[in-house]
């Protein structure tokens, strides 16, 4: 009766074989690499790049454990640091012949140090999370508000170019919040203008209004709308944060969208926090504007007037006051890129800037109206602007390609490059969590949660055998089965490994021998009550299962609430815990009995199990 | 070996009474320290900056503590954390404070009140790459050294206390619900007050040392709340089958005798799981120093509650045999695990 068919052997054997493969990686230790990755959003790294790389490797005369193409970035292992490094001096050279304009990030990285089959069936280490190895992570709020303040401005902008071209009257386009008031005379040109803007804008919300005689027209986005204005915001954001992430040479950093309105950035290794949030955190947006050159704003500008209605007073960087018109032309959202660059004929340092089709169709026509006016280019952070540049336009400029030039050194040039670029963000943000670990303090968090497992493991193991002998030892052999187990499917999740992770583990293995404990309690009672020795081992793990069932289902209740309410360090906890609550169940239950049966399963005549002392009561 | 030589069912339930006075008393203790000393809350609930930092001598917590009050955040906390060397540093939040920059001043003013200052220095990282960093003094041989810092905003404060209350009480409304649906109603209420008891117990803990309450303890007492109801099971699990064996026995009887045949799994795993909490408790460091705290007395006193108060209280709820087998039919249901428990 104690014996498993064969498949249910042969299950264990295929699940230990699994185990095994894809917890031999955590074994391995770590090598240095060089890591190779995209600079810019225009480009893409992918098999030629590895070829190249290749290439420049073997010019230098060095030679990599391997160069391979995987998830956008080649990686090439070195057998120690010294080649390493030549091996990223030799790449960058190669693939990035201006340093001041580099297309590919080449950083130095650590790669898993074992062979290369093991990584073809992608057995792979478990990917550390930032308390045990070093970094910065930073949890960012989009201002979703100023996300659709800013969308209401550009469509009010909208209405009045669609009312103007079909020549409807109208008595003045306002925002309100976040919705757009036109006002009209009559309710004739009302009633023509709803149903021109119903088709034009399917994004809005129509409703009439009468008040003191006039009528009103108010319009809000429709709640889809605004959700895909949000979304579209947030996407934007991560973007641009991707983009000046790519700065900071960070060889694996995360940014992704956590919840509606929230983005996390974890960028490993990072220590310069300062560098980093000055990047991070710039949560500028850029407008262009037309300068307003009346005569009432110079005298503003001389501070002997007041501003002109519809215009405001901004600081030009050099702290030189500048009238500005309220109007905006074109905001960071319809900027591609920024770059520096050098007129040759009038030998002087440019800043080129790329437009997507709408922009550059808006900026043709304002230029075309203006040429010999100025327009200026604010950025905004936190609310407050600055214009950072202001050129005169000298022609019409079309096509989307604008070159701004004059009175700028080169690190002026690159400066005003990299602001414009970083102000394309659709939404301010905020850094509402922060958190840095030093990469010592990650090593330490490492040995004491490795320790923390191992000194419990061996104790419970050394109390097992004692007690319940081969029994025990069986147990043991099931909970290390599990913790194999659990190592392998978080190495296959890829999910990140904790602090609070690796205490889950701990304490769930502390509660996995639970099982176990539960069986030989059984197994000894039946024994104590007369059963032979196999219907004592059958039946104790029967009555066993059934109790053990019921107490997993209750801890995995505490154990999903966690997963699903919890976040950041109760996340990695709870993440560890269900999983390894899910494997005790197999290990504890099938693989102990799987051992059980292998050993006494065959024996005819079995005259008695050791399961360490069983006392009667003398009757 | 056998530790646990039991001639007869031992009669627990006739000093339940006492037990539970004892188990009440505790309770109300707990609540009443919760209720006048309140909960040291750790800044992922509050809002706040925590700053750790490591000495190369042995901090001067006073010194530290003057350096930081002098830059007027508002309620400084200064202790040393695991050696005498690494000291943690809390601010509380302030409106008028630009919280990008506290770290960094801090850090700043400590290194200046070591006769140092801080500069930004090409530093080798762990992967070998040349990263710059904020180092106070040389390299080498630094003063003192920024080991981890932490700021987390207000909203987010409140979003995860509101988030912890509900994963509490998605957790007791799932347990409950399972045991009614497995056990009945009665073993269902029983079980979550005994094991609810345990929490408030492990919170009163908390509240009475002023020990800090971080997230990571949270997860700790929802995990503990789990696990005791397991122990509330397993005795539920043998209460049932008494009553199926034992027909002749009474309610109590078969309380006593379902505790006494339990109890040495209980100690046993109990202790084994407690061996790994306490290895976490020597050997986790300070990180996980509270986690394992939380852990120890919820076990501890999970034991208790689940062998002394969850038993007691199903039985003055009234727990029946009726109860628990309402349909003879079942018995012979071949797909009923307990099937074999007949005799």
């Amino acid at each position: 009766m104690n014996r498993y068919p064969f498949w249910k052997y042969a299950l264990l054997l295929v699940a230990l074989l699994v185990g095994l493969v894809y917890t031999l990686p955590n074994l391995f230790g770590e090598a240095p690499a060089v890591q190779v990755s995209s600079g810019r959003s225009t480009v893409k790294v992918d098999g030629k790049v590895a070829s190249r790389v290749e290439e420049a490797l073997m010019a230098a005369g060095l030679k990599a454990d391997f160069v391979q193409f995987e998830a956008g970035s080649v990686k090439a292992r070195f057998a120690d640091t010294d080649a390493q490094i030549k091996a990223k001096d030799a790449i960058s050279k190669a693939l990035n012949p201006d340093p001041a304009d580099a297309s590919y990030i080449v950083a130095l990285n650590l790669l898993s140090r074992s062979p290369h089959w093991l990584m073809t069936v992608n057995a792979l280490p478990m990917s550390l999370g930032l308390d045990l190895r070093g970094g910065v992570h930073f949890l960012m709020q989009v201002d979703m508000k100023s996300a659709l303040t800013k969308k209401a401005e550009s469509l009010a902008g909208d209405v009045r170019l669609i009312l103007r071209d079909k020549n409807l009257r109208h008595a003045g386009i306002s925002r309100d919040g976040q919705s757009l008031v036109v006002r009209f005379k009559d309710r004739g040109s009302l009633a023509s203008a709803r149903k021109l803007l119903e088709d034009e804008l399917p994004d809005l919300n129509w409703l009439e209004s009468e008040e003191a005689g006039e009528t009103k027209l108010s319009g809000a986005l429709k709640p889809e709308a605004a959700k895909r204005v949000q979304e579209a915001a947030v996407k934007q954001n991560i973007t641009t944060l991707h983009n000046r992430v790519n700065e900071l040479g960070v060889s694996e950093p995360v940014i992704q969208q956590q919840g509606a309105d929230r983005v996390v950035v974890q960028l490993p290794g990072v220590q310069d926090t300062a560098k980093a949030k000055d990047i991070i955190g710039r949560t500028a947006t850029l407008e262009v504007r037309m300068v307003d050159e009346s005569v009432e704003a110079s005298a503003a500008v001389s501070g002997s007037g007041p501003v002109p209605l519809g215009s405001e007073r901004y600081m030009e960087r050099g702290s030189q006051p500048l009238i500005v018109k309220r109007q905006v032309v074109l905001t960071g959202e319809n900027l591609t890129d920024a770059q520096t660059g050098f007129d040759s004929q009038a030998q002087e340092p440019t800043v080129n800037l790329t437009l997507d089709a709408k922009g550059a169709r808006i900026f043709k026509d304002v230029t075309r109206d203006n040429i010999g006016k100025r327009m200026a280019i604010l950025l905004f952070e936190k609310g407050k602007g600055e214009v950072v540049t202001a050129p005169v336009i000298r022609a019409e400029i079309g096509g989307g390609r604008v070159q701004i030039s004059g009175r700028m050194t080169t690190n002026e040039a690159a400066d005003t490059a990299l602001l414009l670029r970083s102000g394309s963000l659709a939404a301010p943000m905020e850094i509402i969590e922060e958190r840095t670990i030093g990469p010592s303090l990650g090593a330490e968090n490492i040995a004491k949660g490795f320790d923390s497992v191992l000194y419990g493991f061996a104790a419970i193991a050394v109390f097992m055998c004692a007690y319940y002998l081969l029994f025990g030892t069986i147990s043991t052999l099931a909970l290390a089965f599990n913790l194999l187990l659990l190592v392998s499917v978080l190495s296959m999740l890829q999910a990140s490994l904790t602090l609070p992770g690796m205490a889950a583990i701990a304490l769930t293995l502390g509660m996995a021998i639970d099982a176990n404990v539960l069986i030989n309690e059984r197994v000894r009672e039946e024994l104590r009550n007369g059963a032979s020795p196999q219907l004592a081992i059958h039946n104790g793990y029967e009555r066993a299962f059934t109790t053990i069932l019921d107490s997993n289902v209750t801890t995995l209740i505490a154990g999903l609430s966690l997963l699903a309410f919890g976040s950041g360090p109760v996340r990695g906890f709870a993440v560890v815990h269900c999983l390894g609550i899910l494997t005790s169940m197999f290990s504890a239950v099938v693989f102990s009995r799987g051992l059980v049966n292998l050993w006494y399963g065959r024996q005819k005549k079995l005259k008695g199990v050791s399961i360490g002392q069983v006392w009667k009561p003398v009757a | 070996m056998e530790f646990f030589r039991i001639r007869r069912d031992i009669p627990f339930m006739r000093n339940a009474l006492v037990l539970n006075a004892i188990s009440a008393l505790t309770f109300l203790a707990a609540v009443f320290f919760i209720a006048t000393r309140g909960l040291h809350f750790s800044i992922e609930f509050t809002g706040g900056t925590v700053i750790e930092v490591a000495y190369a001598q042995t901090a001067d917590i006073n010194r530290v503590r003057a350096t930081v009050e002098s830059l007027g955040f508002g309620e400084v906390q200064v202790q040393n954390f695991g050696t005498s060397r690494d000291v943690l540093i809390r601010l509380p939040v302030r409106g008028d404070v630009k919280q990008a920059e506290v770290v960094a001043r801090v850090f700043s003013e400590l290194c200046k009140a070591e006769g140092s200052k801080v500069s930004t220095q090409q530093v080798k990282s762990e992967k070998g790459a040349e990263t710059s960093a904020q180092v106070c003094g040389e390299i080498g041989d630094e003063r003192v050294r920024l080991q981890r810092s932490e700021f987390v905003g207000p909203s987010v404060g409140s979003e995860l206390a509101r988030d912890g209350a509900l994963a509490l009480a998605v957790t007791i409304a799932g347990i409950m619900i399972y045991l009614a649906l497995r056990f009945e109603w009665k073993f269902s209420v029983a079980g979550i007050i005994a094991n609810l008891h345990d929490v408030i117990i492990i919170v009163g803990f908390f509240a009475f040392f002023q020990w800090e309450f971080s997230l990571s303890v949270l997860a700790a007492v929802l995990a503990v709340l789990g696990y005791s109801v397991n122990e509330s099971v397993v005795i539920f699990d043998r209460i049932r089958e008494a009553f199926r064996k034992y027909r002749k026995l009474t309610t109590i009887e078969v309380i006593d005798h379902a505790i006494t045949s339990t109890i040495s799994r209980t100690i046993i795993t109990h202790g084994c799981t407690l061996m790994m909490v306490i290895s976490m408790l020597i050997f986790g460091g300070p990180t996980l120093h509270y986690f394992a705290v939380a852990l120890t007395i919820g076990i501890l006193f999970g034991v208790y509650s689940s062998v002394f108060v969850a038993a007691a209280i199903a039985m003055w709820l009234g727990v029946k045999r009726e109860d628990l087998i309402k349909a003879s039919g079942k018995d012979i249901d071949p797909d009923d695990p307990n099937a074999g428990a007949v005799v």
